[in-house]
């Protein structure tokens, strides 16, 4: 598992002038599912491009395997691609588009035969073999253009957002589709999409690009739940993002309240970005007839403090149903806070909002300008 | 689905009435009758005449021969223009099809004037001392004027069914192993054969059935259907005889379309090997 099968070195490529890639390194190791992540113009289709051999970067080198394949045209490479909209030979049966790949290998008739019905099983299309590729759904030609792909035994599959074109309950059932493939092939997948529920889902390694860097590689737990920068804490679901002070180790002050935090190491008095997800916002209901003197209303607060930490007295302003959430913007000391809760709270009721500490999650922020441009645009 | 109002396709049914049915009955009628009206296969039999038949072989040879060459003009031409950047494209393409624009004749005139005896050609062969050549009046200045003609449209269907192909199902037949000839032989070219097969059939059916191109490039020394049948109607004055051979020639293009459209269907896969 931890053996470097892919290492892309110094990659820099700029299409008219235009840098799409800057310095880009990443390794990518055997049997491994990485999905490199971020908005349309990142890079990431680019960096996959230059994998598969269609793009050849301006400097840089790509190593395969232990052996530089840089130059290398995409025929002679040992992995195959997954492209977007599926690419299928239309003038060919199923059969032929699945059988192409191994025809030119010269196999022979036998093993092409066993090696269509085998992969049409691995994909759940037994008894395709004749149809032709327009008289299949998305899903379906999907299907066919992985396993057009996998009869050659690549050590490597790449994925060019493959269910970008697929409706959203098909997406999910191929999610599942692509995890279960890749654990029976036991191949390393390499898989571009710009939906972070997509990566978060099946990857174990998920690379955050934009603007051609890399801004943060972890697991899918890692990215969501410790984003390094605003960027990817934007880009990684939704969430709260507000200027802070760090006043020592494991206390930030927000929008002038104190919490506790479990941070450390980001200085004293210093400011950084906080992110908090709506989900771990927790809210209660401060009932209209108590008024903040009242001994009721300290006996809210005591429940309040039960994490010792800070609080935000708001007013609920929108309330959405979102299914297994209700979806609500509070508004406290100007600031429009977005909160999930099951719990359904009116509009202009006032509540006081808490958060763990475990669940603030402080970021430095960015050094320059430049810095901050480039995580800002394309948001 | 919204059903159509049957009114709305009177005009369209009135039209085709007119100007597709009623001649093409009219032109039945004449084949099958003689010249007081009585039914008779004597206009059809006209087409074995030894002089009927040379012409219809001549025109046959002549427009495949037309169709072969503009076949193998446009298809590397048409993939030219498809690598190429989009402004150069727009311009080369409009070079091609700005000749549409102007009338056949003229175009066919312009062969005329550099071909003959003592045309363009043969003066700058005699300031050069060579012997001057026998271009015009010769089943070669026919093919010639044919392929002038008719190249333009071999290149636009091949170019837009070239220019379909997404480049990713290239990329896919360099991704599964194949290389350059491959990819072209067994992707790139079955994927374009509806623009090859409508490309063909709009060059051979208007070369079969030409008489413009011979008559001015062939002189009255080459024959081709299209001149007797022109004569008939013209010269000889005589419809039935003119519209019998018609119908004879009408089979023909009939047979060949269904021939097309038959490889048409099986993607070219029986027509490429």
């Amino acid at each position: 598992m931890d053996s470097k099968l892919i290492d892309l070195q110094h990659i820099t490529k700029s299409f008219d002038g235009e840098l799409v890639l800057d310095d880009l390194n990443l390794y990518i190791r055997e049997n491994e599912f990485l999905t490199l992540l971020g908005p349309s113009g990142c890079g990431k289709t680019t960096t996959l491009r230059i994998l598969g051999g269609f793009e050849t970067p301006d400097s840089g080198r790509v190593i395969f395997d232990g052996a530089d394949i840089t130059n290398l045209a995409p025929n002679k490479r040992q992995l195959n691609t997954v492209f977007q909209k599926y690419a299928l030979f239309t003038h060919m049966t199923i059969a032929e588009n699945i059988a192409f790949g191994l025809r030119i290998r010269k196999k022979s008739a036998q093993y092409i035969k066993d090696k269509i019905s085998y992969a049409l099983k691995l994909v759940n299309l037994d008894g395709y073999e004749d149809r032709m590729p327009d008289s299949l759904s998305g899903g379906q030609q999907q299907r066919i253009a992985i396993a057009r792909a996998i009869v050659n035994e690549p050590k490597v599959l790449l994925l060019d957002e493959p269910l970008g074109a697929l409706d959203l309950k098909l997406r999910q059932d191929m999610q599942y589709e692509l995890i279960r493939l890749k654990n029976e092939l036991g191949i390393t997948f390499i898989y571009v999409t710009h939906d972070q529920e997509e990566a978060l889902t099946m990857s174990d390694t998920i690379v955050v690009m934009n603007q051609g860097y890399i801004q943060q590689i972890g697991t899918p737990e890692d990215i969501y739940n410790e984003p390094e920068n605003a960027f990817v804490a934007d880009f990684i679901g939704d969430s709260n993002i507000i200027d802070a002070t760090m006043i020592q180790d494991e206390l930030v002050e927000i929008l002038g309240v104190k919490f506790a935090c479990v941070d450390k190491g980001f200085g004293t008095n210093n400011p950084v970005d906080v992110v908090i997800r709506p989900e771990d916002l927790e809210l209660m209901s401060v009932p209209d007839d108590i008024s903040t003197d009242s001994e009721a209303y300290e006996k809210l607060l005591r429940r309040v403090h039960k994490f010792n930490a800070g609080y935000l007295e708001g007013v609920v302003e929108h309330v959405i149903f979102k299914g297994v959430h209700y979806e609500m913007e509070v508004l406290s000391r100007g600031y429009e806070w977005l909160v999930h809760s099951t719990r359904m709270f009116r509009v202009g009721e006032k509540v006081l909002m808490t958060v763990d500490p475990f669940n603030i999650q402080i970021m430095n922020k960015p050094e320059s300008e430049d810095e901050q441009a480039v995580q800002m645009n394309e948001m | 689905m919204k059903k159509h109002n049957p009114i709305l396709n009177g005009p369209y049914l009135i039209w085709s009435a007119a100007f597709i049915v009623i001649p093409l009955l009219v032109i039945v009628y004449y084949g099958l009758t003689d010249k007081n009206g009585i039914f008779t296969f004597e206009n059809i039999i006209k087409m074995g005449t030894p002089e009927n038949l040379k012409a219809l072989l001549l025109a046959l040879l002549l427009s495949l021969i037309a169709t072969a060459v503009c076949l193998v003009m446009a298809y590397p031409l048409a993939l030219i223009l498809v690598k190429m950047k989009t402004l150069a494209t727009g311009f080369i393409v409009t070079i091609f099809i700005i000749p549409m624009w102007m009338n056949s004749l003229l175009r066919i005139l312009a062969w005329q004037t550099l071909l003959e005896r003592n045309g363009v050609i043969n003066q700058m062969l005699g300031f050069l001392h060579l012997p001057k050549l026998y271009l015009i009046n010769t089943p070669y200045a026919i093919a010639l004027g044919m392929i002038y003609d008719f190249l333009p449209f071999m290149l636009l269907p091949i170019y837009n069914a070239l220019e379909k192909i997404d480049p990713n199902v290239v990329n896919a037949s360099y991704d599964l192993g194949a290389n350059r000839f491959q990819t072209f032989w067994r992707v790139i070219f079955p994927l374009t054969m509806p623009g090859v097969i409508s490309g063909i059939t709009m060059v051979f059916v208007p070369a079969l059935t030409t008489f413009v191109i011979s008559d001015i490039l062939g002189g009255s020394k080459v024959l081709l259907i299209g001149n007797v049948i022109e004569q008939q109607f013209t010269l000889v004055g005589n419809w039935n005889v003119g519209s019998g051979l018609s119908l004879v020639l009408m089979v023909f293009i009939l047979i060949s379309v269904a021939v097309m459209q038959h490889y048409d269907k099986e993607t070219g896969a029986g027509l490429v090997i």
